[in-house]
């Protein structure tokens, strides 16, 4: 078990290097910081000053060794539109975006899991209709059009819940369902067709022929065999979750890294978006390993092999 | 005598939609005295398995199973809903499947599935006992330093291993009834004869009546009491093991006899004498003699009609109009 995990942690942190390096590369070499630091209707003379100021005359190889040895201290420069670390811009929004995509995983697996459990049971049933029905919709409806939708019904007309914000939980109910309905039909999809598939193997029929009780079966026999695949599912999810974040703290203004992320990219600030790329992917990378460990532990034929 | 302990009386499973159903089992009866072997021989096809799934109430959803009664220890289990009949599985009878290599659940210890099938039928047993219950069958099935295997996963045993471990669930809580669906057939010859021998064994010393289901009529000459050969969804011969062996009244009694390799006389992995033609199609009504298309003592009338069961003594029958009846078997010398 541990040395599976060690060369997970080894194979992830080989992917950050990777991704580091295209991080730099997209920002340093695809295109010339300087100018857009320089800004529009910038001379030449402007954009060799801001060149020689922020040392972009150096080489690539150099500047990106510092860069590197810097942000693994989580030292990420200075942001140009606010001059302040960067480190502290990025980490004073981490907390709203980490709340808001654990909310939303949370919920669509409180609605996918018992779902799909109920589909397979009974497949071709009501519920199960319901169910591919459900996962049909949610696969449909875009995330900002749920968001409006939402705004409109439970803000604007019932007055239950606050439009805009991140400063309490109740603030978070609403974007966190709008983002969860949209991680929700892969899961319950996966989840109904591993149980369905679980449920015809000859494991079933030996715990059945040992007279084990229903509940028992699809718990503890048939569940931890199919929620596998579910677990790598709901880490990329999550990855989507972070990325869908984007649209969803856009349009209830909540003050998390995907808001982050837009304001920064509209006025190229370069070492914000920098980071929140590092950063996203680094919390991706984290994600995997810990769904690669989770499964290790859910199936022995991983762990023991 | 006392009442046999499994008893089926005109057992019919239909599976699938009304229109094109499939009529596997097609009303068959017997009897198992306890301590007793019977065992049902066939090719692969016949209802064999849908027989042995309906005692067990273990039906696929699609299957409808229909008798006059089944019955343990003289007490109907055909109308019991699938709770109360899940109360006797594992308790008064259980089951061993063909697939050892698929049969336990991959992601539990061989301990944990033991000790769960104790347990669900002695919710009040101690701890302990489930795991010693556990470790004495697992010496008992022939598995050595059985403590340790406890903690080990499926996937680090053998198939020969996996099946012991089947036995050991399956008598965990000292049932009246084993049925085993083609327990050895996914196995090694080698292994095979070291499964039925510890079958033979354990039925002895418990005190067990088995439902032994084989497709190979050699396997049933080591094993049997009383066999049953299955043709079609029904029963076209029975009789004790000697009978049958004997003198096979029926010719596809003779045909599966023919089939049986000798040691010695048939090469290793050469061709056996396979009986010609194919098994009719279960989803019509079959018109005549089942065999016909196959036999080769048929006659024209054979086409017609049902053919009956002949029953000349208790337990004794066969289903042929031109039956074997005064000549011996030509039989190979699998059975002295
Ligand atoms: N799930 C199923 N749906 C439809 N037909 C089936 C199903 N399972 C088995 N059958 C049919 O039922 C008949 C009996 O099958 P089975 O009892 O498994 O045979 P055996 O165990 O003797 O090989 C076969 O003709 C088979 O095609
Ligand atoms: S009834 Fe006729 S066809 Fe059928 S097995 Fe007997 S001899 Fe052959
Ligand atoms: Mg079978």
């Amino acid at each position: 078990m541990m040395v599976y995990a060690l060369k997970r942690a080894v194979l992830g942190l080989a992917i950050m290097l990777t991704i580091s390096m295209a991080v730099f590369a997209l920002t340093n070499i695809a295109s010339d910081p300087a100018i857009a630091i320089a800004g529009e209707g910038a001379t030449a003379t402007d954009v060799e000053a801001v060149r020689q100021r922020y040392g972009f005359d150096r080489p690539v190889v150099e500047r990106y060794a510092e860069w590197l040895g810097h942000a693994v201290r989580g030292d990420f420069g200075m942001s140009y539109r606010q001059q302040r670390p960067v480190a502290r811009v990025v980490l004073e929004r981490f907390p709203v975006t980490f709340t808001l995509a654990c909310l939303a995983l949370g919920f669509s697996l409180a609605l996918a899991l018992p779902l799909a459990m109920f589909a397979a049971l009974w497949p071709n049933s009501m519920i199960d209709r319901f169910a591919v029905l459900t996962a049909l919709v949610a696969q449909a409806v875009p995330t900002f059009w749920l968001s409006l939708l939402g705004i409109l019904v439970f803000s604007v007309e019932l007055g239950w819940l606050p439009v805009s914000g991140s400063t309490s939980f109740v603030h978070y109910i609403l974007p966190a369902a709008c983002l969860g309905f949209f991680a929700m039909p892969a899961i319950l999809r996966l989840t109904r067709a591993g149980l369905l598939e679980v449920l015809e193997a000859d494991y079933i029929r030996t715990a059945r022929a040992k007279g084990l009780r229903t509940p028992t079966i699809l718990v503890k026999h048939a569940l931890r065999n199919a929620i596998i695949p579910v677990v790598s599912i709901a880490s990329v999810q999550f990855g989507y979750l972070l990325s869908g974040s984007v649209i969803v703290e856009t349009i209830f203004a909540m003050q998390g890294i995907g808001y982050l992320a837009w304001e920064s990219v509209s006025s190229a600030d370069l070492p914000v978006v920098q980071a929140l790329v590092l950063v996203t992917a680094f919390f991706y990378v984290l994600l995997t390993l810990f769904a690669d460990i989770l499964n290790a532990w859910l199936d022995p034929r991983i762990r023991i092999a | 005598m006392t009442a046999p302990l499994l008893k089926v009386d005109d057992l019919h499973v239909r599976i699938g939609a009304r229109d094109r159903q499939v009529h596997a089992v097609r009303g068959i009866s017997f009897e198992i005295a306890r301590g007793e072997t019977l065992s049902i021989v066939g090719e692969s096809g016949c209802g064999k398995s849908m027989t042995s799934l309906a005692v067990m109430g273990l039906l696929p959803r699609t299957a409808r199973r229909e008798s006059h009664g089944i019955s343990i220890d003289g007490a109907r289990i055909d109308g019991l809903s699938d709770r109360a009949m899940s109360d006797l599985r594992g308790l008064k009878l259980a089951m061993i499947f063909q697939e050892p290599m698929t049969a336990l659940n991959p992601v539990y210890t061989i301990g944990n599935q033991l000790e769960e099938a104790y347990r669900r039928h002695n919710p009040a047993a101690a701890r302990g006992d489930a795991r010693a219950r556990a470790v004495y069958l697992l010496e008992k099935v022939g598995i050595t330093a059985a403590s340790e295997r406890l903690n080990q996963y499926p996937h680090q045993l053998s198939g020969g291993l996996r099946q012991r471990v089947m036995i050991a669930m399956a008598l965990m809580c000292g049932p009246d009834l084993i049925i085993a669906d083609e327990p050895t057939t996914a196995l090694d010859v080698t292994i095979q004869a070291q499964i039925l021998r510890l079958l033979r064994d354990l039925q002895t010393e418990f005190n067990l009546s088995i439902l032994l289901i084989t497709h190979d009529l050699g396997i049933v000459a080591r094993t049997a009491d009383k066999v049953a050969v299955m043709y079609a969804g029904e029963f076209v011969e029975t009789g004790t093991a000697r009978e049958v062996f004997n003198a096979p009244a029926h010719p596809y009694t003779r045909g599966l006899l023919a089939a049986i390799p000798v040691p010695g006389k048939t090469e290793r992995g050469g061709k056996l004498a396979a009986i010609p033609g194919t098994v009719p199609s279960l989803t019509d009504h079959l018109e005549g003699c089942s065999f016909f298309g196959r036999c080769s003592r048929a006659v024209p009338d054979c086409a017609l009609g049902h053919v009956a069961l002949t029953e000349p003594s208790a337990g004794r029958a066969w289903r042929c109009r031109r039956p074997y009846l005064e000549e011996a078997a030509h039989q190979g010398g699998a059975l002295s």
